[in-house]
């Protein structure tokens, strides 16, 4: 049993969970996600790990409430226990000195691009992170993000707070006036597949995190399988982290759709329940 | 002829995932271990991976010395009432027997059953425990991690097993369904093994968690047993569409997270109404059966070569003829088509013909040009079988591993690293329960020995 140490609420249906993991908070690195489940009857679901503390052995887990599991997490509270929690899986963010870095985090890819944020700005990287959502409300770690960052822009959907539209147009602005070494971004399959359009022209490295539908997390039943170039790769052993130049976001996206209705069945059960 | 097996009907069993076969009652046992001949130098014992003194078990059960039968069986065998149920006796201790020679040979694994679950029913006595302060680690919970983990115990080391899983059991767990291999079964033979003193921890990723070297600064040895986890792909166009599953995924969801029982349990599985299982092996017709019973109206099995090469035990091929999977041999898939959405609606397909025999010894499937087709489908699940699963392996620095990831291994399990061990398919690639049990058992015999002379 895993115990969760901590609770807070970051944004509109957004919750930060810091769980005692003491093996997985001595291994694990940016990039990296865990499996959990909370119960017996429950559904093993790949989250990436948007912090950790080595000395207290805690793993921060941010979970955004989209379905049953990640609506019965975000009903638990601190002193309750997850049944299984699994990690660190997948390979972590390759972190070296590029020079200028571009940090790209969508709505709750905020949280996992956090660290690795971090651990660039630790190497030496230049830093501008670019995070967004639709609305002000759905918004969270911009302070944190500042102190790992040398500039932080800000962008909102509908303009209620930074600046309107989305992450792309500040990057390809960047684009244009400077020599970008590197970009990373995580968030949503749509907000990852135009950032890796919008760098393309420039031939800028661009790194995106897949957050496919896993079962074991361990390369035993590919499910989390992803076309990169030509080759299909699995996303929680080859992955998570990929050229986002070569990644089929279009397959992904799709595949994200595979229990599109058994996912409303079952968050509908569940709301009936409580 | 031997005693028949009681088993459910073919068409109520489809709509259910109860156990297909009952089991012999004590009457049944009696009257088959009765056949036995107790042959002087019996040749039954020499095709059991795990040395089993088959006809002094089977002179018990004859004498309804149950208790004494299953003790005898359990000298060298933790497993029975898994091996008893999936163990395919008809290529190993029963294609032995003299019996065989004229008509049917004694039915040695229903007999290895039968006292199994004549144990459990009765409740089973736990052994003494020895201790000493040599520890042994054992990385996966499968049939040879088990094994492995069982016998060294039994020598009196201090032993614990690393599962990736939230569930022990490997394989057993996540990969054979309910229907053939009851989970209680597997439970109850794990209790055992753990009040025999090994310690189990699930959740820990070994190569991820912790690394075997970090292992072998606590314990004085690692077994290494983790299976053959990869599936393969058949690497045809619009294989990534929604509907198509490995035939890893599709039983995992099945077996292991229980999406059987959905929404009761989280995890979904779809199946739709037609089902193409790509492959003819047991995971093969495990699918099909198992598509069955979640609903669908026509399974078909696909398979490239004729029935004579399919490599499914004959057993678990009648149980699907009879439960109406249908099969569709010579037939080799070549391109999936889907829909707007992504998911899967039509798989073409190409007629074989069998030629020269290749290295597996069997006649190579060659393709018959312009006999492409196309067949309506809404799942295809793929069980053209597995490969060692790399995570582990690819982790231990110097770790000799052969062309398909196994690990090399010297017939007692030895790996290139000193105090490392390996076996079952993360060794030998995909093989039996029984198999992967008997390199569990050497491999603890080598353990025993490289720890004693150290």
């Amino acid at each position: 049993m895993f115990k969760i140490v901590k609770k807070e609420i970051l944004a509109e249906n957004t919750k930060r969970f810091d769980i005692e993991a003491k093996w997985i908070a001595k291994k694990c690195l940016p990039g990296q996600f865990v499996i959990l489940r909370i119960d017996e009857k429950g559904e093993r679901i790949p989250l990436t790990i948007a912090d950790f503390d080595r000395n207290r052995g805690i793993i921060t887990i941010v979970v955004q409430e989209v379905g049953k599991t990640t609506f019965q997490l975000g009903e638990m509270n601190k002193g309750d226990e997850i049944l299984d929690f699994i990690g660190p899986l997948g390979n972590s963010s390759e972190i070296e000195k590029f020079g200028k870095v571009i940090c790209i985090g969508g709505g709750v890819g905020i949280a996992p691009i956090y660290p690795i944020a971090r651990a660039l700005k630790e190497k030496g990287n230049n830093i501008t992170s670019i995070i967004g959502a639709k609305t002000k409300n759905l918004l969270f770690w911009e302070e944190k993000m500042k102190k790992v960052s040398d500039e932080v822009i800000v962008t909102t959907d509908d303009g209620g707070y930074g600046r309107k539209g989305v992450v792309t147009i500040p990057l390809k602005e960047i684009l244009e006036k400077e020599k970008v070494d590197r970009v990373v971004a995580i968030g949503p399959p749509i907000m990852m597949k135009f950032a890796a359009k919008t760098t393309l022209p420039y031939k800028v490295k661009t790194i995106a995190s897949l957050n496919s539908i896993m079962v074991d997390g361990t390369g035993m039943c590919g499910a989390c399988r992803c076309k990169i170039g030509e080759e299909t790769r699995f996303a929680c052993v080859d992955g998570p982290e990929f050229d986002a130049h070569l990644v089929d976001f279009d397959l992904l996206i799709s595949r994200q759709k595979m229990y599109l209705s058994e996912e409303k069945k079952s968050l509908e059960r569940h709301r009936g329940e409580i | 002829m031997r005693t028949p097996m009681p088993e459910q009907d073919s068409k109520e069993r489809t709509k259910n995932f109860n156990e297909v076969a009952f089991g012999y009652d004590e009457e049944d046992a009696v009257e088959e271990a009765n056949r036995c001949l107790n042959c002087k130098k019996p040749l039954c014992v020499k095709g059991c991976p795990v040395e089993i003194d088959i006809s002094c078990f089977i002179r018990f059960i004859k004498e309804k010395k149950f208790k004494e039968a299953i003790s005898k069986i359990k000298e060298k065998n933790t497993l029975p009432g898994i091996c008893g149920r999936v163990c395919p006796q008809e290529t190993q201790c029963e294609q032995l027997c003299i019996l065989g020679k004229k008509g049917e040979p004694v039915a040695i694994g229903r007999l290895e059953r039968f006292a199994a679950d004549w144990e459990r029913k009765k409740g089973v006595k736990i052994p003494k425990k020895i201790g000493t302060t040599d520890k042994v680690a054992v990385v996966g919970s499968g049939p040879a991690g088990l094994t492995c983990a069982a016998e060294l115990a039994k020598l009196g080391y201090s032993v614990t097993i690393f599962e990736s899983l939230h569930k022990t059991g490997g394989v057993l767990m996540y990969g054979i369904p309910e229907f053939r291999m009851p989970k209680a079964i597997v439970e109850a033979e794990i209790s055992y093994i753990q009040q025999i003193g090994v310690e189990i921890k699930t959740d820990v990723v070994v190569g991820k968690s912790i690394t075997v070297d970090e292992l072998l600064q606590e314990y004085d040895a690692v077994f290494i047993g983790t299976g053959a986890g990869l599936p393969m792909f058949m690497h045809i166009p619009n294989e990534n569409l929604n509907g198509v599953y490995s035939a890893n995924e599709f039983l995992t969801r099945v077996n292991l997270m229980n999406a059987y029982k959905f929404p009761e349990y989280d995890t979904p599985v779809r199946v739709g109404q037609r089902v193409a299982v790509v492959g003819a092996g047991n995971v093969a017709m495990d699918s099909a059966r198992t598509s069955l019973r979640l609903g669908a109206e026509q399974v078909f099995i696909v398979y490239r070569r004729s029935e004579k090469e399919m490599p499914a035990r004959k057993e678990e091929v009648e149980h699907a003829k009879e439960e109406g999977v249908r099969f569709m041999l010579l037939i080799n898939p070549v391109k999936i088509f889907g829909d707007e959405q992504g998911f899967v609606k039509r798989m073409e397909c190409i007629r074989m013909r069998l030629g020269e025999p290749d290295e597996s010894g069997r006649r190579r499937p060659l393709p018959i040009k312009g006999s492409e087709f196309t067949m309506d489908v809404d799942t295809v699940i793929v069980a053209i079988g597995q490969r060692p699963n790399p995570l582990v392996p690819k982790t231990i620095k110097g770790l000799e591993i052969g062309k398909h990831g196994n690990i090399i291994t010297d017939e007692d399990g030895r790996t290139s690293i000193d105090a490392v061990f390996a076996g079952g398919d993360i060794a030998t690639g995909a093989a039996t329960v029984i198999s992967a049990m008997g390199m569990g058992k050497k491999s603890a015999e080598a353990i025993d020995r490289y720890i004693r002379e150290k």
